[in-house]
């Protein structure tokens, strides 16, 4: 189909900021949250977890906890299904443990019972016998040849040699002759640079409710963003064919990447099929805290070298992470994004994977790239101030543009970076005046942005509206957008438009919402299926009319007659040939099945100011300014929402979040007050600046733009807090104690 | 678990007298509440003094004013005499949670949850308020400073609850102020904070000053060497510094997830020099 290479450029709804549908729900209160449903005859579900960093499990007594008047049913691991690898045996390994408690939090056996009050009385009824074992949870010293092993078996070829079994894999990027490339360098520096594990923090705990019927076909109604991801992981935990349970997503309260796995559903199907009745389950803040999916901790070495005008003359790092008591692929990605922003002769990352005492990390907005990028970043800004160079130009200089064989293996196509530091380069805000105390900060960002398979269905109503039956939970306005680009197709106004977004029987696979491909890869589904009706649509007026089908054009919500040739006919609007398709051939509707390519990668640059108590190390955020390369910017709100957003939780990992985990292995902080995200008042406005550098790979240029955003602002902050205390920090969060030590060490 | 509201404070002593479990004082539920819902506090009588007469008053007295017991934050807040009076007590109290707690949060309260981070406490430790306790044998008075014996723990006997705080007149050029310190601006516990309370003379000499800090010990200090560094000087660099030194000297803090030994000994000595000079201005101003 000729419209297929179509790319658009003068639009009429695209751009525009149209009332978001899900507002009105939300603030009403209608809207259907995890924990919002309920079912007749529904037992209420409590998970015994580990107070252990490490123990080993050698007997659990569930018999005084089954006797309690309103216990239906009790699990442990036994109960779940015995396959031996791949990602859902870790996934179940994480939520229930086998024979060993992994983590402080590690969940051992789950009650369902007829409320609350008894499913906790039952809790403290079931004896568990442990055997405390060793534990470890920090990288150092997770890596030492005789460190205590956390969970054998996961060791990979690649994995370096010389440490524990803990050190479980190491992927390595990069090109040219780093040897050479440093001697070139007029300055040189290397540090190591550490993050804290973070939490994504959304607002919403994880909540279900799930039921099993006796002829084992399944109902599950989840906080989630993959309601496929979330069946195929319990299909699979359960032993049961995907066609059995069908998953519906609820209203979601916040996400992050944090909801793209399961860490209750499996224990509520399980329980549910063991009591034959419906069960739901919520967790409760610190059981979100212990046992879900937090983000990696990280340690970094970065050398890097540059001339004395500002050219990078080569980069290294070797990138560091933990991610709990099972493997991840964050080193893989980390180790690609290190150096993404750069164009460079000789470049080499290799991130490791370590296993800990701590929960399974799961994703948290670009996994793996906020530190790597944090690392490098924090090291360019050190050799600027060494050099005295412009740190805006030395981005410059250096940055990746297209044709830029990239750190990590492709090369660059149309890319925003340059465009993206332009824009900072003349913002009224690179040039304001700073204070006493105050500093400027400034970082790259980048993010590769995914595609993948996804399914939209696009029906055309009878009285001229159109319904789209989407697979993908919006956690970012992806509904807006959606309908947004169908009407800009079709021709007809955003409210004539309604998508929803369809449980697991209800549209073709979808993978998770995540690497920001919603708006990229749905949106380009979305496109299609509205051009497969509009080519039906033409065929419908070319009936109508008696003409040849490929004498119809399709402009603006109307069919037309291509030209003289193919006669004089007033043309016919979309709700027209709706009303009509009874008779001229059916309901019309256009789907469209695709594993997306092209995603696009983003690149942002942060701005920041700060001012620094020098007597008590508080840092206040005075001004921040976001500049990213959108592709186009369906929904400019939303659009500015995730700048703003990801620079919010970057300034909160910057400066204050952090899992705390004591001597005994054991969490200190799970709950908001010892664990600080930033509050209203801690920030200013974050002031955006939209790019829009087409993506080749989308019919309208779109990019993602959730995760890009919060890459630039641990380094941006980091850099503004080391210039204005005059002491470079290499640590992650810059909490008050932690800078005024810095203070104090400066002084002597 | 039962509840009762009486309208009494002799029916409220009666009951928390009688009780044979674990009684418990309802005022905001602020500390309570949450206490029972996530720290596993499962109280067999709560008594709710909310409904007692007089127990949500602002009473003039003597020059200075009798706070009720149930008296809120929000409702300190909007009293404008006693902000003049006791601008340092105000902001304490002020301090405490969001706009929703504001609306239930009293000092009492504040101060028998007996934490060593509470706001109000150094402040009112620093005005030398005056705690008034029912109790089955009567009334009587007691410094607010002897009320906390250690975290959680208080000096009220069984059958006793804190009716009123008074706080006493103080002459014309007189005035106080509370800081603590938070990693963020709002929403959160004390590291460390100070409470100044001072008296100048008409040529802005100190002649009489209370210094408080809190989390850094078990219980508020009331710190005489910290005053005694004020008194007698008209809050030079030098004075302040032997505050800010005396104030180091008198911390016996831990180090914690919220900080370090060595961060609350020398953010505790900024934070008593800038509440000093904050007193100090607005003594000034009252004169
Ligand atoms: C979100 C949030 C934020 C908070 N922020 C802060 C903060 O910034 N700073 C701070 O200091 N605190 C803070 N708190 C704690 C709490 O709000 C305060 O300690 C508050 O002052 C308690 O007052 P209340 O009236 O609610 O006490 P309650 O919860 O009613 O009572 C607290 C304790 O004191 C006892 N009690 C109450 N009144 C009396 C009385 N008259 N006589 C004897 N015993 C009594 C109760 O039995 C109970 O043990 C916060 C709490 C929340 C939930």
């Amino acid at each position: 189909m000729a419209l297929d290479h179509d790319t658009k450029r003068d639009f009429k709804i695209i751009g525009t900021r149209p009332l978001r549908p899900d507002g009105i729900d939300k603030v009403t209160g209608r809207a259907q949250y995890g924990a919002d449903q309920s079912a007749a005859g529904m037992l209420v579900a409590k998970m015994l977890r580990s107070p252990h960093a490490h123990a080993k499990i050698l007997s659990i007594d569930t018999k005084a906890a089954e006797a309690l008047s309103g216990v239906k049913a009790i699990i442990t691991a036994a109960d779940f299904g015995d396959m031996r690898k791949g990602e859902a045996m870790n996934v179940r390994d994480h939520i229930m443990a086998r024979d060993r408690a992994l983590y402080d939090g590690h969940g051992v056996a789950a009650v369902a019972a007829i409320n609350e009050a008894t499913a906790k009385a039952a809790l403290a009824l079931i004896k568990v016998e442990y055997e405390i074992l060793p534990h470890v949870t920090e990288i150092a010293d997770a890596m030492r040849p005789d460190a205590p092993v956390v969970n054998a078996g996961f060791v990979q070829e690649n994995a370096p040699k010389g440490y524990s079994e803990n050190v479980v894999s190491a992927h390595e990027f990069g090109h040219g002759d780093l040897a050479a490339g440093f001697a070139k360098a007029d300055k040189i520096i290397s540090r190591t640079l550490k993050t804290a594990a973070t939490h994504q923090g959304y607002i919403e705990p994880h909540a279900c409710l799930a039921s099993m019927g006796p002829d084992g076909r399944g109902e599950l109604w989840c906080c989630t963003q993959g309601q496929f991801y979330i069946r195929t992981l319990c299909a699979e935990i359960l032993g049961i064919e995907e066609s059995q349970l069908r998953v519906t997503a609820s209203e979601i309260g916040g996400g992050f990447g944090g909801k793209t796995t399961a860490f209750i559903e499996p224990v509520a199907l399980v329980l549910s099929r063991k009591a034959g009745h419906p069960v739901k389950m919520v967790m409760d803040r610190e059981e979100v805290f212990k046992a879900s999916g937090p983000t990696v901790s990280s340690e970094i070495d970065v050398k890097i070298g540059m001339t004395k005008d500002g050219r990078i003359t080569a980069g290294q790092a070797e990138l560091r992470y933990q991610g709990g008591a099972f493997p991840n692929m964050t080193n893989w990605l980390g180790a690609q994004c290190a150096f993404a922003a750069y164009d460079l002769e000789a470049v080499n990352a290799i991130g490791i994977n370590i296993l800990t005492n701590r929960p399974k990390q799961a994703a948290y907005r670009a996994p793996g790239a906020p530190m790597a990028i944090y690392a490098i970043e924090a090291v360019v800004d050190e050799l600027c101030e060494e050099l005295d160079l412009d740190p805006l130009d030395v981005r410059l200089k250096n940055a990746a543009r297209k044709g830029t064989k990239s750190s990590y293996g492709p090369t660059f196509d149309e890319i925003g970076l340059v465009a993206t530091l332009e824009a900072a380069k003349i913002h009224p805000h690179y040039a304001a005046p700073l204070g006493p105390n105050q500093a400027r900060g400034l970082s790259c960002g980048f993010w590769f942005n995914f595609g993948g398979n996804t399914s939209v269905s696009l029906g055309i109503n009878f009285d001229g509206t159109v319904g789209i039956t989407e697979g993908n939970p919006d956690i970012g306005g992806s509904r807006a957008s959606i309908s947004m680009m169908a009407a800009e197709e079709l021709g007809i106004p955003y409210d004539k438009v309604r998508t929803i977004v369809a449980d697991t029987n209800s549209i073709g696979h979808n993978d998770v919402t995540d690497g920001s491909r919603v708006t990229f890869a749905v949106g380009l589904a979305t496109i299609k299926a509205a051009r497969a009706a509009i080519k039906e649509m033409c065929k419908r007026a070319a009936k109508m009319w008696g003409i040849d089908e490929d004498a119809v054009i399709w402009e603006d919500g109307y069919a037309k007659p291509a030209g003289q040739n193919a006669g004089e006919f007033e043309p016919l609007s979309l709700a027209k040939i709706a009303r009509k398709s009874a008779n001229t051939g059916g309901p019309i509707a256009g789907h469209h099945e695709v594993n997306a390519d092209g995603a696009g990668v983003s690149f942002g640059v942060h701005l920041v100011d700060v001012e620094v108590d020098p007597e008590t190390g508080f840092t206040k955020v005075l001004r921040y300014t976001v500049f990213q390369d959108a592709g186009k910017a369906i929904h400019p709100d939303y659009v500015e929402g995730q700048m703003q957003g990801g620079a919010v939780q970057g300034i909160g990992w910057a400066l204050n979040e952090e899992y705390i985990y004591g001597a005994d292995g054991k969490l200190q902080n799970a709950g908001f007050l010892d664990y600080r995200i930033p509050v209203a008042s801690d920030l200013p406005k974050i002031d955006t600046v939209i790019l829009e550098i087409p993506n080749p790979g989308h019919p309208y240029g779109v990019r993602g733009v959730g995760e890009t955003s919060i890459v630039p602002p641990l380094a941006a902050i980091s850099n503004a807090v080391s210039r204005a205390i005059g002491v470079r920090m290499d640590q992650l969060p810059m909490s008050p104690p932690r800078v005024l030590k810095a203070i104090k060490g400066a002084k002597g | 678990m039962q509840y009762a509201a009486p309208e009494t404070t002799a029916e409220a002593t009666r009951l928390l007298a009688d009780s044979p479990g674990t009684a418990r004082v309802l005022a905001g539920g602020t500390d309570l509440l949450v206490q029972m819902k996530f720290g596993g506090l499962a109280p067999d009588l709560l008594v709710d003094i909310k409904n007692i007469k007089g127990m949500r008053d602002v009473t003039p007295e003597d020059g200075g004013f009798r706070v009720g017991a149930a008296v809120s934050g929000a409702e300190m807040g909007e009293h404008k005499a006693m902000r003049a009076l006791w601008p340092g007590v105000v902001e304490a109290v002020e301090l405490i949670g969001s706009t929703q707690v504001q609306g239930r949060a009293t000092m009492a309260g504040n101060l028998c949850n007996a934490s060593p981070a509470a706001d109000s406490v150094p402040a009112m430790v620093a005005a030398n308020a005056i705690a008034r306790i029912a109790g089955p044998d009567g009334e009587r008075d007691c410094p607010v400073q002897d009320i906390p014996t250690a975290p959680g723990k208080t000096s009220l006997q069984k059958g006793e609850f804190i009716t009123s705080i008074f706080f006493p007149a103080r002459p014309d050029n007189a005035s106080d102020a509370y800081l603590r310190f938070i990693p963020r601006t709002e929403m959160d516990i004390a590291v460390c904070s100070a409470g100044v309370s001072l008296t100048l003379d008409t040529n802005g000499t100190c002649t009489d000053a209370r210094v408080s800090l809190g989390a850094v010990a078990a219980t508020v200090l009331l710190v005489q060497d910290a005053a005694n560094a004020l008194i007698g000087s008209k809050l030079d660099d030098s004075a302040l510094e032997a505050l800010g030194a005396a104030c180091s000297a008198a911390c016996n803090p831990i180090d914690d997830k919220r900080g370090t030994i060595e961060f609350r000994r020398d953010v505790t000595a900024v934070l008593a020099k800038r509440a000093a000079k904050i007193a100090q201005s607005r003594a000034g101003e009252r004169s």
